[in-house]
């Protein structure tokens, strides 16, 4: 292949190609649609799309059929606490913080355990815990009210913050750093790569696979409380199953970003354009006038054919 | 790790350890008695014939819909479109029935068009799937959504009813023995038929991989998709029970199913990587799953946690499962 293909096959290149395709076209579909104002709103959702799909992206990248389900049930129900424990006061938000990291912690806990020291494979452990954390969610929505985000929350998702942009895309550039920092310059990251690829050799290495593996779901608890909070502070109130969309969608862009679902290659950069896309391409679908099933045919059937400029498996050979 | 750490076993287990490779389903069948017997403990009427029958009668449909996730689990592939193939199924025949009067025949023509939609959808899940060889987890949620918008375009909202002749069939008896009975023994003959096939072995063998069975000379691309072709076909059986249990078109009335097919299948002690498992096991992980819901009502959890119980219930049934399997195998 030339010089010229391999840079054009690269995940991220795919994306921003298609990243730029999709907004010429909602410009020309409907104009405006690719102004300062809306691509910053358009930002916005990607961030909290985004910043699920940084823990999807870590716990893919380690392999061994590394999925997690139970995002959106995190995502929810931190929602709920956030906006309980803050109800619409700034002094609370230290505290929502805390709390919401500690119970996606906690649960990123029980997956990693159940996967690395039960053996369960992160399909059916996630899957099983999904249905925990929506009964628990019905639990919780029972007794107590939907809760308010505090002011200082909502300015920080939606207003100007530094330099014109929003606290929490500043947020989401921090993350991209510190995920493309972890992955490529620390021993942590190198190990992730290590286990994604051959957990077998990085085991005999000495590599610690299963602390890693545990931390993985860990983080991926963690990153969906945040965007929770941030989900929060988007829609101002929390309402029931807020976080579901995000369970598929946060697989859709890690694999639109370049990081296969086996694992072991990819990285949080290509991720970001893939949370991006899959934002630009469902805003457009709403642009246009069509009816909701029309919608969703055009839109499973786009996914379609963008899975077709990335990774495909291999073809079989004698 | 299993190989590393794998230690030796006495002889006297080897006995279990062959019952349990026969019969992969075993520990799903204990779990599934012991739920039945707390069920009787705490409701007796639920073990009685009426208290059964209302059991099949509503899983039924997550059986078939198990069993049709479980071709294209053994050849370790996924299908998360088999809730909304349940759902367009579901709203084809109501329509067509609608649409053509609710007699005898239109009744099989219907079914006979919802089989064929059902095929359809296989077919396409495995086109993208094996012949474009794009990620299955991914692949099939995007035909899920398209699936889901072709049965909203069907059909928007929910509601239109099925033809009385067609759901009072289904909840009635026949002879004095209620329908359902009848379907669960066709059922039985047609999973029978099935598992003595070349395609039930095939999908195995590209399950337990897929570059040995492509080596030694199996279509693997074509037996790939005859999974997802049975699966469609499997999923379009689940929704004419759907339909008999529920009595009305509803577009998304699958998309739920989807998740507890998959828990099903690994209830049942089938291996989610593919190569090893049972359809039996899918429709005994299907009937835990119902145990588990009329369980937890009849020992008076408050409605309010009843979600939660049964999600940590199935969560716990998962591991146990997924735990004995490997601890008798090993």
């Amino acid at each position: 292949m030339s010089g010229v293909t391999t840079f054009l096959r690269q995940p991220l290149v795919v994306a921003l190609i298609l990243i730029a395709a999709l907004l010429w076209l909602g410009e020309t579909l409907s104009p405006g649609f690719a102004s300062g104002q809306q691509i910053l709103r358009l930002l916005i959702v990607a961030a909290l799309l985004g910043i699920v799909a940084a823990g999807q992206n870590l716990v893919i990248l380690g392999g061994r059929e590394g999925i997690d389900l139970s995002v959106g049930g995190v995502v929810s129900l931190s929602a709920i606490i956030a906006g309980n424990l803050m109800a619409g006061e700034n002094g609370g938000i230290p505290l929502a913080i805390l709390a919401c990291i500690a119970t996606g912690a906690f649960f990123g806990l029980i997956n990693g355990i159940g996967v690395t020291l039960l053996r369960i494979p992160p399909l059916v452990m996630t899957l099983g815990m999904l249905g925990v954390l929506q009964g628990l969610l019905v639990v919780v929505r029972q007794g107590i009210p939907s809760g308010r985000a505090a002011p200082a929350l909502a300015d920080f998702v939606s207003r100007d913050f530094l330099l014109g942009l929003p606290g929490i895309l500043w947020l989401w550039v921090a993350i991209g750093l510190v995920m493309a920092f972890l992955l490529s310059r620390t021993v942590f990251g190198h190990r992730i790569y290590a286990i994604g690829s051959n957990e077998q050799a990085a085991f005999m290495a000495g590599v610690p696979v299963k602390v890693i593996r545990i931390s993985l779901f860990v983080l991926s608890g963690v990153f969906a409380a945040i965007a929770g909070i941030c989900l929060l502070g988007y829609s101002g109130s929390s309402f029931a199953n807020v976080g579901e969309q995000y369970m598929l969608a946060s697989i859709i862009a890690v694999v639109f970003g370049g990081t296969p679902l086996s694992g072991g290659k990819g990285g949080y950069t290509g991720t970001m354009a893939g949370a991006f896309l899959l934002v630009i391409l469902q805003s457009i679908l709403t642009t246009v006038n069509i009816d909701e099933s029309g919608r969703q045919m055009v839109f499973g059937a786009t996914l379609l054919v963008l899975m077709l400029f990335y990774g495909r498996g291999r073809s079989m050979r004698a | 790790m299993a190989s590393i750490e794998a230690p030796a076993r006495s002889r006297s287990s080897s006995a279990v350890k062959r019952a349990f490779e026969r019969y992969p389903f075993l520990p799903a069948l204990i779990i599934l008695l012991v739920l039945i017997a707390l069920n009787g403990w705490f409701q007796p009427r639920s073990v009685s014939l009426v208290g059964m029958t209302g059991q099949v009668k509503t899983y039924l449909a997550l059986m078939l819909l198990a069993v049709a996730q479980t071709y294209v689990i053994y050849a370790g592939d996924i299908d998360l479109s088999a809730g909304a193939i349940v759902s367009l199924v579901n709203v084809v025949i109501v329509g067509v029935m609608a649409q053509w009067g609710g007699g005898g025949v239109t009744i099989f023509a219907a079914l006979a068009i919802g089989l064929a939609t059902g095929l359809a959808c296989g077919i396409v899940n495995g086109l993208v799937v094996a012949a474009l060889r794009l990620q299955a987890i991914v692949a099939t949620f995007a035909t899920s959504i398209f699936f889901t918008g072709l049965a909203l375009y069907i059909q928007p909202v929910a509601g239109t009813p099925a033809p009385t002749a067609f759901w009072r069939t289904y909840g009635g008896r026949i002879l004095e023995i209620p329908f359902v009975f009848y379907m669960a023994v066709l059922f039985a003959i047609l999973l029978v038929v099935l598992v003595r096939t070349r395609l039930s072995l095939r999908l195995l063998a590209v399950g337990d991989g897929q570059q040995e069975a492509f080596q030694s000379g199996l279509p693997v691309t074509r037996i790939r998709m005859g999974g997802y072709a049975l699966c469609g076909v499997f999923a379009a059986l689940a929704a004419f029970c759907i339909t008999g249990d529920t009595a009305s078109g509803d577009p998304l009335v699958g998309g739920k199913m989807t998740l507890f097919s998959i828990a099903a299948v690994v209830l049942g002690g089938s291996a989610l990587s593919g190569g090893y498992g049972t359809v039996v096991g899918s429709v005994i992980g299907a009937l835990i799953i119902g145990f588990i819901n009329s369980l937890v009502f009849f020992v008076g959890t408050p409605s309010e946690w009843q979600n939660l119980v049964q999600g940590a219930a199935i969560l716990l049934a998962l591991m146990t499962g997924v735990l004995v399997g490997r601890r008798a195998r090993a």
